[in-house]
Formats: C-alpha cells, structure tokens, sequence
C-alpha cells in the first residue's frame, strides 16, 4: 500500500507540476461550470415575461412530468432558471471530471512507456498490483477534485442567480448530493477501469487518448441521463443507480488490475 | 564440436572455477535461458554465473541480448526457457524480494524529467521502503553528494544535462544500498567526467563486497574493471572468465613483439623452432608455442648480434579477444589455428 501511494504521489506532483495541462483544463471547468450557466442562468432570470422565456416556458412542458412537477419558483422565470440549473447546465458539466480523469489516466501507463520511465518501475520492487493502485488513485483524485471544486462554484453560481428568484439558496438539492457522492465516483471509476486497460496496451499517449473518448462517451451518456433525471426519478434510485455503477466499478477495476504488466512498462508488445 | 559449442559448455563451469569464490556464494545463475519477443531471439541458451562480490562485464554488441540479460535478472521479463536464479530466488515468483536487493541503471537514465532531483530519489526512497521521513533524506542527501548533483537536487530533472542525470541515476540505484547492481551501458554519451563517476561506483561497490554487473560495447570499459568477463554475441554466452584466464583459454599461443637497431636482422626469427607465425611491420610480432622458448630465442639473436631494443611478451587485449570471437561466431577464419578455447 506504501509503494501504491508512492507512484499516486509521483504522478500527481507531475501532474500538478504540469501548466500545459491545467490551463487547458482549467478553462473548460470555468467555461462548464461558471462562465455558460451564470452567462445563461443571469438571462433567463432577468428577462421579462415575454418572447424567450415564453419559448422556455414550452421547451419546460416538454419534460417528464416528475421534473415539472418538482420544478420550484413562482415566476415562469424562476422556474425556467430551477430548470436550467438542475436538468440542464449540471449534468452537461459531468463532462468536465471525466475528461479531466480520462486525460490523466489515458497517459498513465502508456506515458511512463513512452517517457523511458516505465523501466524505473519495472525494476523496482513494487508489485503490479501496487502500481495499477497507484495509477488508478493519480487518475481518479484530479478528476473527482475538478469534480467537488467545480460544482462548488456551479453551486455559488447557482444560487447567486437563481437563488434570489426563489428567496433561498437551494442547490445542490438532495439529488445532487448523492449524484456528486455516490452516483460520480463509480461512474469515473468505470471509465478510469477501461482507460488504464487501455493505457496499457496502446503504443502511444496520442492513441490512449482517441481511444479514451471512446471508452468515456458511454460512461458520459449514462451519467448524464442519471444527472438529468431521465434515468431515474425518485430518490431511492438514484441510490440504485449508484450502487449498480459501484459494483460495476469493483468489477471493472478489479479486472482493470492487469492493465500493468512489467514487459509493458518496458515498452514490449506482450502479443510479441 | 565446433569451438563456439566448446566454449559454450564450458562457460559456466569455467567461470565459477576461475573465480575465488566457492559454489553457493553466487548472486545470479542463468541456466540454458531463452527469450524470444516475437520472431526475434533475444537471448538463446544463456548459461552463466555471477559469483556474488565481483564485478561481471557483459560484453557484447548492440543487440547481443545483454540488456534482456540483465531484465531477465530483476524479473521484470520472464524467461520462455531455462531457469533464472538471483540470490537463489526466482525473480518471477519472489520479485519483490529481488528486486528489492537490485539497484538498476538502464541504458536511459528513465527519470521523472517534471520532477526535481530531490523528488525523484524520494519516489525512489519510498518505492525501496526507505520512507519519506528524515532518515530517507540523509541518505538522499548523502547519495547526491556522492555523485557530485547535491548542488541541483532542488532543480527539475529537465533542466539536467546527460551527465547530471546519469548521476542522478547513480543515486537513485545505489540510495537503498543494493547487493546486486546492474548498470546497462552507464557511461554511453557521458562526459569524462561523469564516465568516472560511474567507473569510480563500480570500483567502490566491488571493495565493499557488492555484486556488480555491467553491460558494455565499450572494450575499454571492461578491460581493468572486471573480475570477469562474459563475451555475449547471439544472444548467448560464447565466453566467460577472469580477463587473464580468458586470454589464456582464447589465445593460447605466446605472442612476442620485438624491435632492434637493424630490424631487418630479426627476420631471422622465422626460422626458429617453436616459432608459429613471424610478422615484420614497423615492429616484428612472432607466436610462440610456449614462453618459455622466450630466452633460447633472445640468446639466439644476441649471438649473432642483433642488437634488441623491445623484447615484450604480448598478452592479448580484451579488444582482441572479443574480435576474435566475433569472428568466430560468424564462422570466419580465426588468425589462429585450432580451437579458441584450450582443452579444459
């Protein structure tokens, strides 16, 4: 456990230290978690009662009727921005942790590869196991603090704008909490368990990478439905959807464990 | 039996026997091992032994198999055939604890290039079980010192030149005060500087009782540095041995270099008994067929008043050697007749 902590720590100090990656990143978190939805939201919710929010007004009728029925607000206005802010904006900033977490572990294995520093690990005594761990914690800490710290100020956002129509902060709501606890964390988890495989047996970081878009665009779909409401609609699943991504997560990594291999980290093809 | 297969049965034998140390005191056994990557041999009926406290130069060209050698020795790739033992482990099956008693520099320094020096040897320090504690960083501070990088340990490994992080690979091998140190081609591309640096480790490793083996093309490399050396060509162990007992096995024949006033005098020389081959270029070399022919033929020449200015007995450097086991190996003619090897 000792040396799987290690590698976790060796990679995220790299990946701290990596400017090239977090400005990147850290643009696209502001534009899904603060510039788009408060730009969005701060319109919707002071527009009059005419023209686009009318529109809305419509577009809102043509939701499941458990998500207009828990709509709150008693201006159209309101309304539309509880929407917006609950169904619409949150879960398309999902997206954002899981690249983050997708990009990371994408480069894990196949980068010590490519960098030469793969022969470092496969000399050392850490077992493959410790080193999967450790890859695996590396990949999953950005992407779930992204996670925490971009919600926080999607959150802020929220109530700072939508907040005042309504006369109290109200987000995150109870669903939210467990989306970001308990339904999020497996849900990277999967796509990390299917990224580092990938990592391990693709011959470059640029390969990881395309191949991981792919492995993430299921994983995306499926949080997104989960988030947005249409996957589940009362509370107690949202729990379900939770504990069926776990177990699908404990498999997947458990699995997912024989992504490293020492002739790999060596830059050998085990198909030879 | 050709003379290849000759000194391929004989290699392991003839190394544990050449060396001082008495049979279960060996770091690494390699018995008939095999490793193919594909169609490629990598490395065929590898038999040798590496006596624990001596240093062992793989000797070989690009490509011989002495790196796989040598990641065949840590575990980190499995053998298809044969038997690997180090410190009487299966690298395969008891990995950690191999490893953990190997320091390794390979042919890239494979360092952490965002990371500073500091941060690399304690990644090391911690993989090794030396913790992240004060303890690790006395002994991080002490292996920097020792290689001359104490000053940049604060800087990114980016900013390092080759020299600097052939040192900080140095460290980092030797932080947790291995048993067994492996060092694959250390001092290619390195400055003089940082290539005594390195010969200086192997040196200081040897005296303190540690096994040490180093793979090289490079003949100086090996020639003063070894207790033994093992000739690698194909992928196999063609030779093994102290370098002076492998001149004496490959090169059987006594060669004598003379010079003289009048160089032409000593043309007589080839008519001598016991004379094999007589070569007059600038200086005269002659094979003899034993040493101790050496003063009869001094005596013959000064007789009939050549006045000699070199007489010197001519051991075969360890350039000629392996260049005349290359040749062997490609099934050329050999310079000399009969076997490389003496009969055991």
């Amino acid at each position: 456990m000792t040396r799987a902590m290690a590698v976790a720590r060796a990679d995220l100090r790299q990946v701290v230290r990596s400017r090239d990656f977090w400005i990147p990143i850290g643009i696209m978190a502001a534009m899904f978690f603060v510039v788009i939805p408060g730009f969005l939201l701060w319109i919707v919710t002071s527009a009059d009662e005419s023209g686009a929010i009318e529109q809305v007004t419509r577009a809102l009728g043509a939701l499941p009727k458990d998500i207009t029925d828990s709509l709150e607000g008693s201006s159209a206005s309101a309304r539309a921005g509880y929407a917006f802010a609950v169904y619409l904006f949150g879960p398309v900033a999902v997206i954002v942790p899981l690249t983050v977490a997708a990009a990371v572990g994408a480069n894990t294995i196949v980068g010590e590869r490519e960098r030469g520093t793969g022969e470092f690990l496969a000399h050392s005594p850490a077992t493959e196991r410790e080193i999967y761990l450790g890859k695996l914690v590396a990949s999953l800490l950005p992407g779930y603090i992204v996670l925490l710290t971009g919600f926080a100020a999607y959150s802020l956002v929220v109530n700072l704008t939508v907040g005042g129509e309504l006369g109290r902060w109200f987000f995150p709501t109870g669903r939210w909490w467990l989306l970001i606890f308990w339904v999020m964390p497996p849900c990277i988890a999967v796509a990390l368990s299917m990224i580092l495989r990938v990592s391990g047996v693709v011959k470059s970081a640029a390969a990881a990478q395309q191949a991981s878009s792919l492995v993430t665009l299921p994983v995306i779909v499926v949080a997104y439905g989960a988030a947005s409401g249409s996957m589940f609609s009362s509370t107690a699943s949202v729990w379900m959807v939770g504990a069926a991504a776990w177990a699908v997560a404990g498999f997947g990594l458990v699995r997912g464990s024989h992504a490293v291999r020492r002739e790999r980290l060596l830059g050998i093809d085990a198909r030879g | 039996m050709t003379s290849l297969e000759s000194i391929q049965r004989d290699t392991a034998a003839a190394v544990t026997l050449a060396t001082p140390h008495a049979p279960g005191t060996t770091a690494v056994r390699l018995t008939q091992v095999g490793r193919r990557f594909g169609d490629v041999v990598a490395v065929h009926d590898m038999t040798m032994d590496v006596p624990a406290g001596t240093v062992t130069v793989l000797l070989g060209p690009n490509g011989a198999g002495k790196s796989t050698t040598v990641r065949l020795m840590t575990g980190s790739i499995a053998a298809d055939t044969g038997r690997v033992e180090v410190f009487g482990l299966d690298p395969i099956a008891d990995g950690t604890a191999v490893r953990q008693r190997c320091g390794v520099v390979p042919p890239k320094p494979s360092l952490y290039l965002r990371m500073s020096g500091r941060d690399n040897l304690r990644y090391a320090a911690e993989i090794y079980g030396l913790g992240r504690r004060a303890a690790a960083d006395f002994l991080i501070d002490e292996a920097a010192d020792r290689f001359g990088i104490g000053h940049a340990l604060a800087q990114k490994v980016d900013g390092y030149s080759t020299g600097m992080r052939t040192r900080l690979a140095l460290a980092r091998a030797v932080l947790h005060d291995p048993d067994l140190l492996l060092l694959d081609e250390p001092t290619a591309g390195l400055d003089p500087e940082s290539a005594r640096a390195v010969l200086g480790l192997i040196r200081e490793m040897a005296v303190r009782g540690k096994t040490v083996v180093v793979c090289t093309h490079l003949l100086h490399e090996a020639e003063g540095l070894a207790d033994q050396v093992v000739l690698v060509s194909r992928g196999t162990a063609v030779a093994a041995g102290p370098p002076h007992e492998l001149a004496r096995r490959l090169w059987p024949d006594c060669r004598l270099v003379l010079e003289a006033e009048q160089p032409a005098r000593l043309d007589a020389v080839a008519a001598m008994d016991g004379v094999l081959a007589y070569h007059r270029n600038g200086v005269a070399t002659a094979d003899l067929d034993d040493p101790a022919r050496i003063p009869e033929l001094v005596r013959r020449l000064v007789d009939d008043g050549v006045r000699l200015t070199r007489v010197q007995p001519l051991q075969p450097t360890l350039e000629e050697l392996y260049f005349a086991l290359q040749r062997d190996g490609n099934d050329q003619p050999h310079p000399h007749d009969g076997p490389l090897v003496a009969a055991p």
